[in-house]
């Protein structure tokens, strides 16, 4: 079934790379204002970065597992158009809930080092991991045999990782002189609550479509193998 | 991901290569140099003046001067237009100073106001270093200095129910601003902090875009405030106080009283009042003119556009 769809559906690769893309760019868009939100609680100094960096690359490496263990059993577009709408609710609290978590934060630690980084853990630590378990997983859905798996990594690193340049400039140059810290946090969560419905309803359709010519995509199937 | 530390790393190389390039080709001697978390520390000498400096390659960093034969004199024009501030409070008994520098208003305050404790706040451990160790900068049972970002020190004062009678916000320099130094709740919070009869001064930048902003907050944090310029100068200075501003008889008053005193310290208290603008009669902004917020802070990006 799951390989029918990786192999057959005109669009689907195109659509996993984007949805990447996307991913890079709002982490990277998130951590920069990461600095930004913890800036009146905890200052400006270098550790606040060293707090920020800290958390997304923990998150992040915890991310990668989970996300690749999470493709081992029935990988589908379904579950990685899933993986995106919680990331953009994680993302959430980071808009309503911050001043309230830090000051309390602040008010229990007096140490800015260490109060910078438990108010990071408290912040970003579960959007990132999720965040973090989109790229193995488009990796497994995109992966159709061992020759080109390394290319197919190569690629998706690619398009993220350049989501992420993109990110960290767009936002740190133009996005905090337009918006408010708040309205560019609330996007980034509804642009990957609207990507993960986007890859659900994308899949809901071609299943559909492949239901109406299951017969004919079946012959083929057994001509090929 | 690791772009973000690459780039800092990169930035970090060129600038130091950058200042090691230019610190060969200075003319005033150079009498210590080093880089610290937060930038590269100069301090050179020429003529009897030694000045502190953050940045080689700009001129408008110069961040604190002295004259080795008569430390208590004042040399920049800003430092002065800061004591406009006492015609609001001529007796301030708690001062707090963010932004250390070479340590010289601290030193001229302990002087003019022997009694006054007073609470130095420097975010960089190297800067208050270098003050003590090649500006003469003097500490004792009434001068205090803390290495802390003052954004905190001030939430903590608060949280101590601290007051003071005069806080001077001298953390900017024509480089780079703390931006959340600048914004509508940390004025918020310096308020809080100021006595019932205190004062606010701070030092900053009267060209760019940044202009209108800065001014719009701390209109809605404060009221209307006193602008302090000089023609042929990119500072301004604001004075904004918890209470209304004093009348013109008043000052005039207050100006009379203080100008033997600060006469001593080449500070012509009289003729800097005539500088004193009130945002009452003048406001040199429009009205809609938005506010620096925790949301929306990017005094940097403004300070760029002319």
């Amino acid at each position: 079934m799951t390989n029918n769809i990786d192999n057959i559906v005109p669009w689907q690769n195109p659509l996993i790379y984007l949805l990447a893309f996307s991913s890079g760019f709002c982490i990277m868009g998130i951590e920069l204002l990461g600095g930004r939100i913890l800036a009146p609680f905890f200052g400006s100094s270098v550790h606040i970065w060293g707090s920020i960096i800290t958390v997304f690359m923990l998150s992040l490496s915890l991310g990668y597992l989970a996300g690749g263990k999470l493709s081992t059993s029935a990988a589908s577009l379904n579950r990685y158009g899933l993986i995106f709408i919680f990331a953009g609710i994680a993302v959430l609290p980071v808009a309503f809930f911050a001043p309230w978590l830090m000051e309390a934060i602040f008010l229990a630690i007096e140490d800015s080092r260490y109060g910078s980084l438990v108010a990071s853990m408290a912040l970003f630590f579960i959007p990132t991991v999720i965040l973090g378990m989109i790229s193995p997983y488009s990796v497994r859905l995109l992966v159709t045999d061992k020759n080109s798996s390394g290319q197919v990594a190569g690629k998706l690193y690619f398009v993220s990782t350049l989501g992420s340049a993109l990110g960290t400039i767009i936002t740190s140059f133009y996005l905090v002189l337009w918006f408010e810290v708040n309205d560019i946090i609330i996007v980034f969560s509804a642009t990957l609550m609207l990507l993960g419905v986007c890859a659900i309803v994308f899949n809901r359709l071609n299943s559909s479509a492949a239901n109406g010519l299951s017969d004919t995509s079946k012959t083929q199937g057994v001509v090929h193998e | 991901m690791n772009k973000l530390t690459c780039s800092l790393l990169l930035a970090i190389v060129t600038n130091f290569a950058l200042s090691t390039l230019l610190n060969l080709s200075a003319s005033a001697e150079v009498i210590h140099s080093e880089r610290s978390l937060y930038r590269n520390i100069l301090v050179e000498q020429s003529n009897g003046l030694r000045c502190l400096k953050f940045n080689v390659k700009s001129t408008k960093t110069q961040q604190s001067c002295m004259l080795i034969d008569d430390p208590q004199q004042l040399v920049f024009n800003y430092t002065k237009m800061l004591f406009t501030s006492l015609l609001i409070n001529p007796r301030p008994e708690r001062i707090l100073i963010i932004g250390l520098g070479g340590g010289t208003m601290s030193n001229t305050l302990l002087q003019i106001f022997p009694q006054a404790k007073i609470t130095n706040v420097e975010i960089d451990p190297a800067v208050i270093k270098v003050a003590r160790n090649y500006f003469a900068f003097f500490e004792n049972d009434n001068i205090s200095t803390v290495a802390q970002d003052g954004r905190i020190f001030i939430k903590r004062a608060l949280l101590k129910k601290q007051q003071y009678d005069w806080i001077i916000l001298d953390a900017f320099n024509g480089d780079y601003i703390p931006e959340h130094l600048m914004t509508q709740e940390f004025l918020q919070e310096a308020k809080q902090l100021l006595s019932a009869n205190g004062v606010l001064a701070a030092n900053t930048f009267s060209v760019s875009d940044l202009y209108q902003y800065e001014s719009a907050t701390y209109q809605a944090v404060f009221g209307n405030f006193f602008n302090v310029k000089q023609k042929n100068s990119g500072n301004r200075i604001i004075i904004a106080s918890n209470k209304a501003l004093p009348t013109a008889p008043t000052m005039h008053a207050t100006a009379q009283a203080l100008a033997p005193v600060l006469a001593k310290y080449n500070v012509d208290i009289i003729k800097l009042s005539r500088l004193m603008i009130s945002t009452a009669t003048t406001q040199d902004w429009p009205q809609q003119a938005e506010l620096l917020t925790d949301q929306y802070s990017p005094a940097n990006l403004l300070n760029l556009k002319n």
